[in-house]
C-alpha cells in the first residue's frame, strides 16, 4: 500500500515536471487583481489558447507593482488601469504603446446601516465628504495600486487630502479582496471595482452605497513592454495577444461575462 | 465557525473526487519543497560536520550567524532573490523568475541555516563523544565527518525535517519569487492567500487542511522508512 502511495506519488512529480516543459508558447502578463479577482481572465485565457495556441502566464499584482514588473523587464506585457502612471512608463520608454481595451467602473462599498448616509449622494466627491464629514471607517489599499491612485484622486477631487486624516482612515496596504476582507471586518467604507466586489464571497454585511458618477469610470489599458529596452522580451506575442484583445472573439466574451446577470466590463477597443 | 466546517467538508470531498486542480498544485508543492531540502540537506549537513570536527579562526562567529540567519524573515528573502534575479538583476539573464527554480533557490536560502544549526549541535554532541576514539584510530578528517554523519543519521533526518516544515508552509519568498502563476507557480500557500484574498474561506482552509495532511504524510513516511533500519543504534 505505502509502496503503491509512493510510486503514484512519484509519478505525479513526473506529471508536473512534464508538464512544465510543454512547448506551448507562453508569455508573461503582470495583470491587476481586478482582472483575475473578477473570473474574466478565466474566461479569456483559456479561448487565447485555443486561437493563438499561446499560454499567458498571468502575474496578479497591483498597477504599482505591474509597471515595476514591466520596467524591470519581468514580464512581456501589462495590463493595468491609471492611464497617468501608463503615459509615465510610455514616456520614459518602457513601453511601446498604450492600447485601451476595456472598461468597468468603480463602486463604493459600506455597511448596510450606512452611517455616513452616502446613499442619499448625488456625487462622488459628495459621497467622500459625508465620510470625512462624519468620521465613518473608510480602508484604504494604500499600495500605490489603480484602484488606489483613483482613491486619492477622487479625495482630491472633492478637496480632501487623505494624508491629513486620523484614525478612521486606514490604509491596509493590501490587494483588492483583502482589502474588502478588513472593510467587512472593520464594517468600514471601501473603494472597490465592481467586478471584484461582485465575485468576492465574504461581502458580509457590506453593500454599495454609491455608484454611477461618470469620474468612476475605469479604464484597462494594454502595453508591450519595450524590446528594445529588454530585448528577451516576447514582443511577437505581445503583439499577438494585443489583436486578439481588440479582436471581435474578445469583444464578444468580454460584453457577455456577468455575475449575477450584471455586466462587468465594457469592451471600448478602437480597431 | 461555519467557516471551519465548510472548509472540513471541502477538502474532503477535494480529496475524495482526487480534484486534478488539488494534486497538481499539491505535487508541485512537494516537488518545489523537496528538491530544496535536498540541496540544502546536500549543503547544510556536510558543513554542520565540518563545523563540529574542524577548529578554525572565526569558528564561533561563523555559528553564531549561521543560527541567526534562522531567523531570517521569507519575505525578505523573496525580495533579495527576485532583485537579483530580475531581468535587470545580476542574474536576469538566467531568466530563472517567476520559475520553480527561482521558487527552489528562495527556499534553499531560507531552511539551508536551519538545517546547519540543528544538524551542527547533535554533530558536535556526537563529536565530544567519538573525539578521543576517532583521534586515537588516526583517521583522516574525511572519515570522522562520514563517520559523524552516518552515526548521526537519526539527528540529522530531525533536521531535514523541521527544513522541511520551515519550507512546505512558507509563502513570502515564494509569492514574489514565483509569481503564483496558474498552472505553473502556483503552490498549496500561495493559492491559500489566493483564496482568502478572494475572500473565499472555505477553499482556502480545505488547501490547509490538505497541506497540513501533506505535512503529516510526509513525516509518517520519514518514520516509516526510519525503522525498516536495522543497522546501528536506533
Amino acid at each position: 500500500m505505502i509502496r503503491m502511495f509512493y510510486s503514484t506519488f512519484w509519478t505525479t512529480i513526473a506529471l508536473v515536471a512534464f508538464t512544465t516543459v510543454s512547448t506551448a508558447e507562453t508569455m508573461k502578463l503582470a495583470v491587476t487583481t481586478s482582472f483575475n479577482n473578477s473570473g474574466l481572465s478565466d474566461k479569456l485565457l483559456p479561448q487565447i489558447k485555443a486561437d493563438l495556441g499561446l499560454e499567458v502566464q498571468l502575474l496578479v499584482v497591483g498597477t504599482g507593482q505591474a509597471i515595476r514588473l514591466g520596467e524591470a523587464g519581468d514580464v512581456d506585457a501589462i495590463l493595468v488601469h491609471s492611464k497617468s502612471a501608463e503615459e509615465t512608463f510610455i514616456a520614459a520608454g518602457y513601453g511601446t504603446h498604450r492600447r485601451e481595451i476595456m472598461y468597468n467602473d468603480f463602486v463604493l462599498i459600506g455597511p448596510e446601516s450606512d452611517p455616513a448616509q452616502v446613499t442619499t449622494a448625488q456625487s462622488a466627491a459628495e459621497a467622500l465628504g459625508k465620510i470625512s464629514a462624519t468620521s465613518a471607517l473608510f480602508v484604504s489599499r494604500g499600495d500605490d495600486s489603480g484602484t488606489h491612485k483613483k482613491e486619492i484622486a477622487l479625495w482630491t477631487a472633492a478637496s480632501l487630502d487623505p494624508t491629513t486624516f486620523d484614525g478612521w482612515y486606514r490604509a491596509v496596504g493590501a490587494g483588492m479582496g483583502a482589502s474588502l476582507n478588513a472593510a467587512a471586518g472593520m464594517g468600514g467604507y471601501i473603494l472597490s471595482d465592481r467586478a471584484s466586489w461582485l465575485n468576492f464571497k465574504n461581502k458580509g454585511d457590506l453593500a454599495i452605497a454609491f455608484a454611477g458618477d461618470p469620474v468612476l469610470f475605469n479604464q484597462y489599458a494594454y502595453i508591450p513592454v519595450n524590446p528594445d529596452l529588454h530585448p528577451h522580451v516576447r514582443n511577437d506575442l505581445a503583439l499577438a495577444l494585443e489583436e486578439w484583445l481588440v479582436s471581435e472573439t474578445a469583444e464578444t466574451l468580454i460584453n457577455g461575462y456577468t455575475i449575477n446577470g450584471e455586466t462587468l466590463f465594457t469592451f471600448n477597443a478602437q480597431r | 465557525m461555519t467557516d471551519i466546517w465548510d472548509g472540513l467538508a471541502q477538502a474532503f470531498w477535494l480529496l475524495v473526487q482526487l480534484d486534478p486542480t488539488l494534486i497538481e498544485i499539491s505535487a508541485r508543492s512537494l516537488t518545489v519543497t523537496l528538491t530544496a531540502l535536498v540541496v540544502a540537506s546536500l549543503i547544510a549537513m556536510p558543513l554542520a560536520a565540518i563545523l563540529a570536527v574542524r577548529r578554525f579562526k572565526f569558528r564561533r562567529v561563523i555559528i553564531s550567524v549561521i543560527n541567526s540567519l534562522m531567523g531570517l524573515p521569507p519575505v525578505v528573502v523573496g525580495l533579495f532573490v527576485y532583485i537579483l534575479l530580475s531581468r535587470s538583476g545580476p542574474l536576469g539573464g538566467l531568466g530563472l523568475l517567476y520559475t520553480i527554480d527561482a521558487m527552489i533557490i528562495a527556499q534553499v536560502v531560507i531552511i539551508t541555516p536551519l538545517i546547519i544549526s540543528i544538524a551542527h549541535q547533535s554533530m558536535r554532541d556526537l563529536w565530544s563523544e567519538y573525539h578521543d576514539l576517532l583521534i586515537s584510530m588516526n583517521t583522516t578528517t574525511t572519515q570522522r565527518i562520514l563517520t559523524l554523519l552516518w552515526d548521526g543519521r537519526r539527528a540529522l533526518i530531525t533536521a531535514a525535517l523541521a527544513g522541511f516544515g520551515r519550507a512546505i508552509g512558507e509563502v513570502g519568498a515564494i509569492m514574489i519569487v514565483g509569481g503564483n502563476i496558474e498552472n505553473a507557480t502556483r503552490v498549496l500557500t500561495t493559492a491559500i492567500a489566493l483564496e482568502t484574498s478572494k475572500g473565499d474561506f472555505a477553499l482556502a482552509l480545505a488547501l490547509g487542511f490538505v497541506l497540513i495532511l501533506l505535512a503529516v504524510a510526509v513525516n509518517f513516511a520519514t518514520h516509516w522508512v526510519g525503522r525498516t533500519e536495522r543497522e546501528g543504534k536506533w
